[in-house]
């Protein structure tokens, strides 16, 4: 592909932009003057703060470059990660189990499982979300890096180390509060640089009309029928129906249910944005709040691939098409930037690089700021130095930050020479994910759960996951990280994301299974030490007296509504 | 510090760098549209509307 030349103006918005977030922890430094302003915003934020940052943290590499990869490949069936991958398990945090996260006084997601369940819990959690975030940070630094050089021709180490000391001095000056303020910004840059590039996209397709047009004879070349591109439920009967290589059973089982919660109700990355609210209130409508923009989201992030997709099949009036690999394959993660190489004259450029800049920076600083406080309070403190002063663990919550930084870093160096390793660490990360929300769910709603089962049912679940992984692979895989590692293949599922959807699925029926049988032998804690902690002991938030707009039962019926809504549209 | 101040400070200077350069260097700043020119002035727009919001201190 053509190196994009920035001009003097696109400069100088980038240096603007520079300018401003770290201006932002330059003025915020002021306030950061315990442990808690650093690590948990003193829990002092408004919800419509705590809500753009809660949808904002998960606007990484991953979301934005790789949605509208996904969109040119998949169609409109990608909105399955948001529609049914996100909004409802965003809805079932913010109603039933904030209450317990931010009532509970825990300070991360680890911590609540300590107070509910045991020591091991918390640690099995803790080690295994810090290691987990400097990774994920670390593939999102790489992915950053690997594209502003195709991009820009800029150097890897120049992009990533800029990137890099931009966020460390951010969260090393404001600490969650100025990640959370940086992250409000990011959000309506990223929605400001994008909202142009759908328009001047659609503009070229011929809009809505000649979208569908040409996506009907995309999916006809490859074989579906004429609506496997544009309708999200109508072809999921069968695999072999639509792009995807999923059924309808393991995309709403698998990624509805087992994935979208156990990410979205259990990662301390998003949890953390909704416990630093000022409120209960406002902690519960932070989720909800965050939804009304996530379920619009895939106009900006998919609607874009599936504008590539159709100019590639059948070419607009400006010849815009998707690049293809030296193997003859399209290269789908380059659809955002071809885009805005393509449509954005200087100036415009400056601003839709901003935004993409912008959503790897906040993914990034979600990642570090969740690590600095799982570090500090649920490994430096309840393993290694107990009882320091508030200021200590201040002191550290900022080595925290360095430390997380520079292993993000290294992490981002050592996948350019070991990317099978890196996907092998996210494998393992995957295993370890997939049975949290069984634990959650059943430790929030039944208060016979104990410690020991909690912690034998996680070990199990995982165990189930990686069985499972090892004992089946994709069509057309070759035997190793993508399955089949037992040495017995003992079945093969249409393509890789439906292995997932199964793996996960499985992991989490193992997980809630062992944890059930072994609490019922184990002896359960009193009544007394589950108060706040479990649904049936913890006393119901009151909403009686607030306006209908703040009541999170309305709220969360509006959302749904919207959901369904949209689902039935783009059936 | 009201996060609305720095959000609406950044639009509105991008806004009139952007309208700037759709009316100096209007050649350049067509995409297809004077794109800068009509993206500059919703910004300068939005900037101005968080601006307000934050001295109004709502």
């Amino acid at each position: 592909m053509t190196t994009v030349h920035l001009g003097a103006i696109d400069y100088l918005i980038l240096g603007l932009y520079f300018a401003f977030v770290l201006g932002i922890g330059v003025a915020l430094r002021r306030y950061t003057k315990s442990s808690s302003d650093f690590l948990l915003a003193s829990r002092s934020l408004p919800a419509w703060v705590a809500g753009l940052a809660f949808l904002s943290a998960n606007l990484g590499a991953q979301e934005v470059i790789g949605m509208a990869a996904s969109g040119a490949k998949y169609g409109i069936a990608t909105t399955h990660f948001y529609w049914i991958g996100a909004v409802p398990a965003m809805v079932f945090v913010g109603v039933f189990m904030m209450p317990f996260y931010y009532g509970s006084r825990a300070r991360s997601v680890p911590e609540y499982l300590k107070l509910r369940f045991d020591e091991k819990t918390r640690g099995f959690n803790a080690f295994s979300f810090a290691a987990m975030t400097v990774v994920s940070s670390g593939i999102s630094m790489y992915a950053m890096g690997l594209l502003l050089g195709v991009l820009l021709g800029w150097s890897f180490t120049a992009s990533v180390l800029v990137s890099a000391v931009i966020v460390l001095l951010y969260i090393f000056l404001g600490g969650l509060t100025s990640a959370i303020y940086n992250e409000v910004l990011q959000f309506f840059l990223i929605v400001a640089g994008f909202i142009p590039l759908v328009y001047l996209g659609m503009q070229d397709v011929g809009g809505w009309a000649g979208l569908t047009t040409r996506l009907a004879a995309a999916a006809t070349q490859h074989g579906y029928a004429a609506g496997a591109y544009t309708e999200s439920w109508r072809h999921l009967g069968a695999p072999a129906n639509n792009p995807m290589g999923v059924e309808w059973i393991g995309m709403t089982m698998g990624l509805g249910f087992v994935l979208s919660f156990g990410y979205w109700t259990t990662d301390f990355l998003v949890v953390q944005r909704a416990m630093a609210a000022d409120s209960m209130g406002a902690a519960r409508r932070t989720p909800l709040i965050a939804a009304f923009p996530k379920m619009l989201f895939p106009a900006l992030v998919i609607l874009p691939g599936m504008i590539a997709l159709a100019l590639t099949t059948k070419a607009g009036a400006t010849g815009f098409s998707l690049p293809v690999k030296p193997d003859g394959s399209l290269n789908y993660d380059l659809t955002i930037p071809m885009m805005l190489g393509h449509y954005f004259p200087p100036g415009m450029l400056g601003l839709g690089l901003t935004a993409l800049i912008a959503s790897f920076m906040s993914g990034m600083a979600g990642n570090v700021t969740a690590f600095n406080t799982v570090w500090t309070y649920d490994i430096y403190q309840a393993y290694i130095r107990r009882g320091a002063s508030d200021a200590h663990y201040l002191w550290m919550g900022r080595m925290a930050t360095i430390v997380g930084i520079l292993l993000s870093v290294a992490t981002a160096y050592a996948t350019t020479q070991f990317n099978n390793i890196m996907d092998m660490l996210q494998l393992v990360f995957a295993f370890v994910n997939a049975p949290l929300f069984a634990t959650f769910l059943l430790g929030m709603f039944w208060k016979r759960t104990t410690g020991h089962g909690a912690f034998t049912g996680l070990v199990a679940g995982t165990a189930a996951a990686a069985l499972h992984h090892g004992l089946t692979l994709p069509a057309g895989s070759a035997v190793g990280i993508k399955g089949g590692w037992l040495g017995t293949v003992m079945h093969t599922y249409p393509s890789e994301m439906a292995q997932n959807f199964r793996t996960a699925t499985w992991a989490w029926v193992a997980c809630f299974v062992v944890t059930i049988l072994v609490s019922l032998v184990t002896r359960p804690r009193p009544d007394e030490e589950l108060k706040g902690l479990v649904y049936s002991l913890t006393e119901k938030p009151v909403e009686a007296h607030l306006p209908w707009y703040k009541r999170v039962g309305t709220l969360a019926i509006v959302v749904l509504a919207a959901t369904l809504v949209l689902n039935i549209i783009f059936f | 510090l009201d996060i609305r101040l720095p959000i609406g400070a950044l639009f509105a200077i991008v806004g009139v760098i952007l309208t700037g350069s759709g009316l100096l260097a209007a050649p350049e700043s067509y995409s297809l549209h004077n794109v800068n020119l009509v993206w500059g002035v919703v910004m300068l727009a939005v900037g101005v509307v968080f601006l307000l919001l934050a001295r109004r201190g709502v």
